[in-house]
């Protein structure tokens, strides 16, 4: 048992020396989790930020003119007036996400107490920014045509909505995204380090030696988990810390010890992941792809981009097996919700979960993988 | 320049060269003259500078200090390196260092025929004549990487000799070769030099009896010359009647000290035998392949049993057995009379083994490799400072302690391998070519420690070895052939029994015995007509060097495409991965990536409970966006239900609301909202702020009033390019450009990568290929795979998922080829700027998933990026490939929409190949 313990203990070693002489590996992971979470972060404004809107003006009336004047930054740009015909050329060629249609005699309809109608075209293409753009848009017409009717005497509303939007109160994107890269960095460089590690120590023939030693394919294995864990642990700590808190100005709620427990449980998951792939690709280049087919949904369905419950049944059920799916649960809620351990328990256990098998099978595959 | 001139000029001239890698100096003020149409040896011991002086007179390395002349060229001068690398021909240290495993015989020698610019009958009368007459010739089919280690330099020897060359370079092309392939090797040079008498030819070797053919010798030591002259010469200086003698004696006195002859004392016959090692009727079979049949032998405490055969004749796949990296098809194996079992700590920890190809650690220095290999053999940690001090200078490696193998020159590593496979003192070694590369008097040290080690402290030693010298100090040997044992005696019983002069001699003939075959390929014809007519060669040579040819060769930028494409059909996994991993891709990311954001949970603290705020709450469960999980109690649950992430939305309907309500009072209505994903956030606070008027309204109309008073206009809103606001057509056709940026890019980064550390990158050194032809040549297989693979993506989206092509499917067709190109050219670029395979998928990972799913306007618009974010988006590819795909897909858009998007994509190429290729170097540092 001491053996062990020690065994794995000069073999992570090992490990990190090996990654200390790869400068460019060194370079990329300081990029990864600095320059890289940082760009990100300070470079996604909120959903909608900056969208281009245009006004097809027919009724040249008071009403159209506060509407014109109701968009500006930094939700929309200025709004551009066009002609009818313009409409079309522009909205294929993407100028703008958003073309309002103001018919004529609308000021003249809406004060005769008729119901006039102003079209809204959006360019369904634009994905985020045409779905919720075109509810605050709704939203300032009707407020603006509001506005202009109480002037002219309008009852009061019947009941007032008070919206309080909580973690996030001004719903700043920077805070979700710059977050959600570094889930995305850690996962991904915690796949690779290891399962490439592995692939490149079987093409070396160094881990046909080690197994010759009195060294167990457990030890091999526990070794490059803990080192890699260690390395993307510390730089993900840092990252948050330094990066994400101080120079994003990311307010974060939650206590980070326990995000870092978090972290250790997904890393423990992510790179036995990446064991388990290197146990089943036979070179470097099936690994890179195998990679791509895993990495690829795992950040994109993980309910990091978009929400988890919109997803059909049967992609939802994929994803419970994915561990970022679980890092992504709990991420937000202790970060941004504060949560502690009684609510985030679940993903802890899952992620422990799905580590354990990978780290399993990879066992069973890894002598036979080594001396195929 | 004319030939006959050029015969009076030394072919190499080296003056005042020195070279050294960090601190260790490998050349040292080094001058030196070789005379046209000789075969000059060199030797010395390891990590003297032989390689490095090879290296730097083929041009392959690049020169630091000194001035080196090469066939009357100045050899930094760019333009003669171009023009003379023609004429020169290197086979680099190392099994098959020059060839492509997964290609075959055929196909190796056909690329290098075409680099050299052979035309295609050309090729086949080469090709024939040099495999006939090296017995490859039944072999042409066969991979590379499946040849045996003499077939593989013979391969290489052949590759070298396709172009004629006029200055042959060979580093140690026979080490690790068996006896009978090394003289049939040696043959194959005699006779191509009697072929083409005015080649020059530079060896350097190890083995010293070879060092006898040699015209001229030149021993080498520390990075000086220590003497030269012809073979005779050095022995009649020396006083020494062989060359192993007469080097060692050339050696400065603090290097011999120390040297003396071995004598292997008989091994002590105890009267109760132990047996060490057992193996009873061995077999492994790979599918129908024997690779092992039916082995026995017995091998006593304390013998040294030594194991010779020919290359790939089973000898590494017993050794493998008997460490229990393989169990055996059939029979088996004891070490100390018990089974052997793969998990089994006890008799590992008493077993070294030292493999053929170097296994320890490139990334860690000397010290650092030995003092890993001791913790983990569980020396005690006090020990190991000592222990491993005490390897470091049993094997002299002292002045190595802190570097680290990569860069070492074989004999060093092999030193480093069996240092540690001695290091924790075991009772059994088994040495798989332990002394392969490795100098004499290195060697006579290693072996001096075998005897001592199986004579005094009783370790039974089971080794295989080339050298016929080392074979006779075995107490026993076994010959074995195509996995069968043929004899298994000692040295002298075996000579004795085949009535020959030396054990050469029998192991030969018993060889020949076994395999009338193998003889065949000793008689070799005469390499006659090698040499084509002069007319020939001056219009070959006219061609080579007229100048379109020097700088792109349609020929050579063909040759490297039809490898690469090879490559990439030799691992059908890899392709069929690349395929259908990314239909499978887009199959999950197509339905799973959703925008339109249903089934949000919420939950109602209504602290009303009358009729009106019970509609009030179902007028938002009614809805398809929303739905209705267990009220809320109080406060404490509404923040705990949030926290946890139940739910998305809280909504608090206040005490007397519906009487309010009645009376014209204004209510406040609350919604708590999690904010933690803003865009969900976004839409949910959209998505109720709409409801909430919606129930006004209904009250309103309800009540028979307020409709002419509250006529508010209203908004009908069309989504344009996707009317139903389904998330498939805008998703799909976002997908594709995704996809065919990561996929391409990762096969083609990992393409020069591989190269470089697998050695073949050495190719691109020191032949005619340029940096464009050999980066081009490795894009295009790769931009038809991905042309492929779009056009499956393609026919997916349009009857899987159901999204038409609407525009001009020529425009979308041309891009999807220029944005391949791109993103091959960034895996390009990635793979020559790094070395390691680690950092190249790490880098083209980043380099590629981040941006193009961040700042390309997959999900948020390039116009609402700011800062780096959007300057990354305004540049990469991925952004105008968006538009031309969503464009085409979704809008019916054409090439007069779409021509700017297409002129960026097309402008992107050639700078995007243009770094990589001035990031690639053309000769090693």
């Amino acid at each position: 048992m001491k053996q062990t313990l020690k065994n794995i203990f000069f073999l992570g070693v090992k490990e990190l020396r090996g990654l200390g002489r790869d400068y460019m590996l060194i370079a990329l992971i300081i990029y990864a989790f600095t320059l890289g979470i940082y760009v990100t972060g300070s470079s996604t404004s909120d959903t909608i930020s900056k969208a281009a809107i245009a006004i097809v003006d027919e009724d040249k009336s008071q009403i159209s003119q506060r509407i014109f004047d109701a968009f500006f930054p930094p939700m929309f740009l200025p709004a551009q007036e066009i002609s009818l015909e313009d409409i079309d050329p522009a909205m294929d060629e993407g100028k703008y996400t958003f073309v309002l249609v103001i018919p004529s005699e609308f000021q003249k309809d809406l004060l005769a107490g008729r119901q006039p109608e102003i079209q809204l075209n959006v360019d369904a293409t634009r994905m985020s920014q045409a779905f919720t753009g075109s509810g605050y848009i709704q939203q300032i017409i009707s407020r603006e045509i509001r506005n202009f009717k109480n002037n002219s005497s309008t009852p009061q509303p019947l009941v007032n909505t008070v919206i309080r939007k909580r973690y996030n109160a001004n719903l700043t994107q920077s805070w979700f995204k710059s977050v959600m890269q570094l889930v995305n960095n850690i996962t991904m460089l915690a796949i690779i380090l290891t399962g490439a590690a592995l692939i490149r120590e079987r093409e070396n023939g160094t881990l046909e030696h080690l197994l010759v030693m009195p060294v167990s394919p457990f030890e091999i294995m526990f070794s490059k988990i803990w080192s890699m864990l260690l390395v993307v642990l510390i730089s993900s700590i840092i990252s948050l810390t330094l990066v994400i808190m101080q120079l994003l100005h990311v307010p974060v709620n939650g206590s980070i010890s326990l995000f870092a427990v978090g972290v250790v449980l997904h890393l423990f998951a992510v790179t036995s992941l990446g064991i388990f792939l290197a146990c089943v690709a036979q070179n470097m280049p099936q690994l890179g792809m195998l990679m791509i087919l895993v990495l690829l949904p795992m950040q994109m369905l993980s309910g990091g981009s978009t929400p988890l419950e919109s997803m059909p049944e049967w992609v939802q059920n994929i994803m419970l097996a994915a561990p970022t799916t679980h890092f992504v649960e709990f991420c937000q809620a202790i970060l941004f919700r504060g949560a502690g351990i009684k609510v985030v328990y679940k993903p802890f256990i899952m992620l422990f979960a799905i580590g354990t098998i990978l780290f399993s099978l990879s066992l069973i595959r890894f002598r036979k993988s080594v001396a195929q | 320049m004319s030939r006959s001139e050029q015969f009076e000029l030394p072919a190499v001239k080296l003056e005042d060269v020195n070279f050294s890698y960090g601190k260790i100096r490998a050349l040292n003020d080094f001058s030196l003259e070789i005379a046209p149409r000789k075969l000059v040896g060199i030797i010395g011991p390891d990590g003297v500078g032989k390689s490095t002086m090879l290296s730097l007179i083929t041009g392959a390395r690049a020169i630091q200090e000194g001035k080196i002349t090469v066939l009357g060229g100045d050899m930094r001068d760019k333009n003669h390196r171009e023009r003379s690398c023609p004429k020169i021909a290197y086979m680099p240290q190392g099994l098959g260092k020059n060839l492509y495993f997964t290609l075959t015989v055929e196909e190796n020698l056909q690329f290098f025929g075409k680099l050299f610019g052979h035309d295609a009958a050309e090729r086949r009368r080469r090709i024939d004549h040099l495999t006939g007459s090296t017995g490859l010739f039944n072999f042409l089919d066969r991979p590379a990487g499946k040849l045996s280690g003499g077939m593989k330099q013979k391969l290489g020897l052949c590759c070298a000799l396709i172009h004629d060359p006029e200055l042959l370079v060979l580093d140690e092309p026979t080490t690790g070769v068996d006896p009978l392939a090394r003289r049939q090797f040696w043959d194959l040079v005699d006779s191509v030099r009697t072929a083409c008498p005015a080649m020059t030819v530079i060896v350097a070797t190890a083995y010293m009896d070879e060092a006898q053919r040699f015209e001229w010798l030149i021993a080498m030591n520390d990075g000086k010359i220590l003497d030269t002259g012809t073979p005779e010469e050095l022995l009649h200086k020396t006083g020494t009647d062989n060359l192993d003698e007469a080097f060692i004696r050339l050696l400065p006195e603090e290097l011999r000290a120390g040297h003396r002859k071995l004598t292997v004392p008989p091994l002590a016959e105890d009267a109760e035998e132990k047996i060490a090692i057992a193996a009873e009727n061995l077999t492994k079979r790979f599918g129908k392949f024997t690779a092992v049949d039916h082995v026995s032998f017995q091998i006593r405490q304390g013998e040294i049993f030594g194991f010779l055969g020919s290359n790939g004749c089973g000898k590494t796949t017993t050794m493998r057995m008997l460490t229990g990296l393989m169990t055996p098809t059939e029979g088996r194996a004891q070490l100390f009379g018990k089974p052997i079992e793969a998990e089994s700590m006890e008799t590992r920890m008493h077993l070294g083994y030292m493999t053929q190809l170097f296994s320890l650690y490139n990334e860690l220095t000397i010290r650092q490799n030995l003092t890993l290999y001791a913790r983990l053999y569980r020396i005690p940690e006090t020990e190991v400072p000592g222990r491993v001090e005490e390897m470091l200078e049993r094997f002299q490696l002292i002045p190595y302690a802190g570097e680290t193998p990569q860069a070492l020159p074989l004999g060093i590593k092999q030193r480093l391998s069996l240092a540690a496979a001695v290091i924790h003192r075991p009772q059994i070694l088994i040495l798989d070519e332990p002394t392969s590369g490795v100098d004499p008097v290195a060697r006579d040290l290693f072996w001096e420690l075998i005897i001592e080690l199986s004579r005094r402290d009783k370790v039974t030693i089971f080794i295989t070895t080339h050298f016929m010298n080392e074979a006779e100090r075995c107490d026993r040997i076994s010959l074995m052939h195509a996995g069968k044992s043929l004899a298994c005696d000692t040295p002298a019983q075996i000579i004795a029994g085949k009535q020959a002069d030396s054990l050469e001699a029998a192991f030969i003939s018993c060889l020949e015995e076994a395999d009338p075959a193998s003889r065949e390929n000793i008689a070799l014809t005469p390499v006659t007509g090698t040499a084509p007519d002069t007319l020939s060669v001056k219009s070959r040579q006219r061609k080579l060097f007229s100048g379109e040819n020097r700088f792109f060769s349609i020929q050579r930028f063909l040759c490297c495409c039809w490898r690469e494409y090879l490559e990439l059909m030799r691992d059908p996994i890899r392709a069929t991965l690349a395929i259908f991993g990314a239909m499978l891709l887009m199959l999950v990311m197509g339905f799973g990536i959703s925008m339109d954001v249903e089934d949000l949970s919420f939950a109602v603290l209504d602290r009303d409970g009358s009729g009106l705020s019970r509609n009030y709450a179902l007028n938002i469960a009614g809805s398809r966006y929303f739905i209705e999980k267990e009220p809320i109690k109080d406060y404490d649950e509404l923040e705990n239900r949030l926290r946890n992430g139940e739910l998305s939305l809280a909504v608090e309907i206040p005490p007397e609301f519906g009487k309010d309500l009645q009376n014209g009072k204004v209510p406040d209505v609350a919604f708590w909202i999690d904010g933690a994903m803003p865009s969900r956030a976004e839409t949910v606070n959209s998505y109720i702020s709409s409801l909430h008027l919606q129930w006004l309204d209904e009250r309103a109309r309800e009540h028979g009033h307020g409709r002419i008073q509250n006529s508010t206009g209203s908004v009908q809103t069309r989504y344009r390019y996707n009317p139903d606001v389904l998330s498939l057509p805008a998703m799909v056709p976002a997908v594709i450009p995704l996809l065919l940026m990561m996929i391409p890019a990762v096969l083609a980064a990992l393409a020069v990568v591989r190269e470089k550390e697998m050695g073949s990158i050495i190719n691109l050194y020191v032949t005619p290929l340029s940096r464009t032809e050999f980066m081009l040549g490795k894009q295009m297989p790769y931009v038809l795979f991905s042309m492929l693979s779009a056009l499956m993506l393609i026919t997916m989206a349009v009857t899987v998922f159901d999204v038409p092509v609407k525009g001009s499917f020529a425009v979308l067709l041309v891009s999807l080829i220029i944005y391949s190109m791109c993103s091959t050219g960034i895996g390009l670029l990635a793979s020559s700027v790094t070395r390691s395979q680690i950092a190249v998928i790490f880098m083209t990972m980043l380099g590629t998933m981040l941006p193009a799913v961040q700042f390309c306007g997959m999900i948020d618009p390039v116009t609402a990026q700011e800062g780096a974010g959007r300057i990354v988006g305004t540049l990469y590819p991925t952004t105008y490939m968006l538009l031309i795909s969503r464009g085409v897909f979704n809008k019916a858009l054409n090439f007069n929409d779409l021509y700017w998007e297409l002129l960026v994509l097309l402008i992107t190429v050639p700078i995007l190949l243009g770094c990589g290729i001035i990031s690639l170097k053309k000769q090693e540092k």
